[in-house]
């Protein structure tokens, strides 16, 4: 039969541990489960292709943020972090992190994915946030998917490629009792029992549209459309701080990083059209992100990151990384353009919104066990709500969450969810496939996204974003009623875009609740302009209430490493001052 | 309410005479993250179905004869 015809079809496995999501957390959760209990069924269920796929789908030019002895502390860490998400930060969670990563990148090591050394044998590590040094390249970092993959092999762990997962099963006492999901292919759907789940489905990266006008030339990969944010709010957990939206400075049109991370450490910099400096700190932040923004609009943009002045084998080591790992076709799309690194400048713009931990702070809930507030239910990675934590971060997280989740699934049998919700949620799926005459996906996808950009991205003002809702929930409408779906694939897509939906509901809900400015650009709404400590020092957690979306504030749990007055705003000094 | 198809071109090429999908090889259609390969009932060759790619280049890089070249897509080229 032939690929992506559709196919009528429904069966049922069961597991001990489901993790949901195969890019960087789910290979590390589904490992750790394992080998926390070799007996036990994990199964590791992915959209794409676990070998490739994910937002290091061609591996990663260093970590980010590696808390590595010698170099910083996991005090040090947790106070950097929360002083550059603005003090929102249940610093328990991200103190753990800086604890535990430098552990797993040894392991990381012993899986053979290398890191930089000195020629002492120390890790070459390097300076670009604000304070710390937490910069570890990766030489051979095309290579981590595929030592992901060995270690899952080894581990038989149970990998179920082209599966999509839709929605959630809950017991009715809550407790999470599996998922349901549809082959991308044939449209044949799976249901999965579980006793407990992780979610590591990454970013909501499909959810404003590039300036290129190409849907699919996103920053996250294109895969990445919020589905785990979807699920998760469907089944009731709590999402944390949505409003915090991730928005990067890319290369203009390219829309993937410079880097100025890689190319920092050797002497890069951000400059303005009159080749001056205009941010402190490269490190991606609201705060670095609005100078940016205010820089493009002032009339001295364009934006570049600057290469030129450096030695010609400095640049030849930077453009050996950045034209090999992580977005390789970087180099194509320079020499497409005949820039020289050189020569010239690169162009840099900023990306559409999305929501994304790795990056910011937009996530699903989770506590410092990577637990959501549905029993059972994990997430870890760019979709959970440990801010700032990059593909480390969704490593390390991932084995806690692995780690706990099998404590979890070993102290408990499997809870019964009501076969009903199984045929709701079938009828749901099935749908467009259904319909002999109406609207494509592609269609409805595009239209939700420009809405997103014409009415969601920041500066947020609020008389936009009810205009904005209100072009939405029409759109919702056709995608309800007029969406088709003529094929497995497209079947895939229109199920994707019910996700995007979902998440710019969710931006808009999550963003309208806030009524202050934090997190530079990320959230600065103009009709309420400055930050407000004495109300809004809290995190927002919205979530589904009797079927409506509904927000409320969560106190920040006081912290481990305390910030001091002159610390606190460290960030917020983003911009060089002119000297007399 | 009628459908047109919308005419792109599409970013990823293959090479016929290097392509053996013909031999049962799928590794281009397995590892694109946005499953937009597929192998043609008409030549027996790896072919882009949807214009839906994220110039990622594991297609690229995977394949065994070298017949898959990613281009950057025409609108941000």
């Amino acid at each position: 039969m032939a690929l992506d015809q559709i196919v009528d079809g429904l069966s049922e496995v069961s597991c001990d541990v489901l993790v949901i999501g195969g890019g960087t957390a789910g290979p590390m959760a589904a490992l750790k489960a394992k080998l926390k209990n070799p007996k036990a069924n994990v199964v590791l269920l992915e959209k794409a292709n676990v070998k490739r796929s994910g937002a290091i789908s061609m591996g990663m030019d260093g970590l980010n943020n590696a808390v590595i002895p010698g170099y910083a502390t996991p005090e040090q860490y947790t106070k950097e972090i929360t002083i550059a998400n603005d003090g929102i930060v249940d610093q328990k969670a991200v103190y753990k992190y800086a604890q535990n990563c430098f552990e797993i990148i040894e392991e990381l090591d012993s899986f053979g994915i290398r890191f930089l050394k000195n020629e002492n044998g120390d890790y070459a590590v390097k300076k670009v946030h604000h304070i710390g040094t937490y910069v570890l390249p990766m030489p051979n970092g095309e290579t981590v998917k595929k030592a992901l993959y060995r270690q899952l092999r080894r581990a038989r762990i149970l990998i179920s490629n082209r599966y999509m997962a839709t929605r959630l099963l809950k017991s009715s006492d809550g407790r999470i009792a599996g998922a349901i999901s549809v082959n991308t292919r044939t449209a044949e759907m799976l249901v999965i029992k579980a006793k407990a789940v992780i979610l590591c489905m990454g970013a909501a990266g499909r959810l404003g549209l590039p300036t290129s006008g190409y849907m699919f030339g996103t920053y996250e990969n294109a895969a990445n459309s919020g589905d785990g944010y979807a699920m998760a709010y469907h089944a009731g957990a709590a999402l944390a701080n949505l409003e915090c939206f991730q928005i990067n400075p890319l290369i203009k049109d390219y829309n993937g990083p410079a880097c100025a991370y890689v190319a920092g450490p050797f002497g890069a910099y951000t400059a303005n059209n009159e080749g001056s400096r205009f941010i402190e700190c490269d490190y991606w932040s609201g705060q670095m992100m609005l100078e940016f923004y205010n820089e493009l609009l002032s009339g001295k943009g364009p934006v570049f990151l600057q290469l030129k002045h450096l030695h010609p084998d400095t640049i030849s080591e930077i453009e050996s990384t950045l034209h090999k790992v992580e977005r390789p076709t970087r180099g194509l799309f320079q020499q497409g353009r005949g820039v020289n690194y050189r020569s010239e400048s690169i162009e840099m713009h900023i990306s559409e919104i999305g929501f994304c931990s790795g990056h910011s702070a937009s996530g699903v809930f989770v506590d410092d066990n990577a637990r959501t507030t549905v029993p059972g239910l994990y997430a870890a990675g760019d979709m959970a709500s440990v801010p700032h934590n990059y593909m480390l971060g969704a490593f390390t997280n991932g084995s806690v969450a692995g780690i706990d989740a099998m404590e979890f699934a070993d102290s408990h049998d499997f809870a019964e969810f009501d076969a009903a919700d199984v045929a709701i949620e079938r009828d749901r799926v099935m749908a467009p496939t259904a319909r002999e005459d109406g609207i494509p996906p592609n269609q409805i996808e595009y239209k939700t996204r420009r809405l997103v950009n014409d009415y969601l991205q920041p500066p947020k003002v609020t008389r936009k974003y009810e205009l904005g809702m209100r072009r939405l929930a029409e759109a919702r409408e056709d995608m309800q009623e007029r969406m088709i779906a003529r094929n497995a694939h497209e079947l895939l897509r229109a199920l994707e875009v019910q996700s995007i939906m979902d998440c710019a509901d969710m931006a808009a809900h999550a963003s309208l609740y806030r009524e202050e400015s934090r997190w530079g650009l990320y959230h600065w709404r103009t009709d309420f302009p400055e930050k407000d400590n004495e109300n809004w020092f809290c995190h927002t957690l919205l979530s589904k209430r009797d079927g409506k979306m509904t927000s409320e504030k969560r106190a920040v749990e006081p912290y481990v490493v305390p910030i001091t007055d002159d610390e606190k705003d460290l960030y917020d000094k983003q911009r060089i001052r002119a000297s007399a | 309410m009628p459908l047109a198809s919308y005419q792109t071109s599409v970013p990823v090429i293959v090479d016929d005479a290097k392509c053996i999908a013909d031999k049962g090889c799928t590794v281009c259609v397995d590892v694109c993250p946005l499953d937009v390969l597929r192998i043609s009932d008409m030549t027996n060759k790896a072919y882009m179905a949807y214009d839906e790619c994220w110039y990622c280049m594991p297609c690229e890089a995977d394949c065994p004869t070298g017949a898959v070249t990613v281009n950057i897509p025409y609108l941000l080229r």
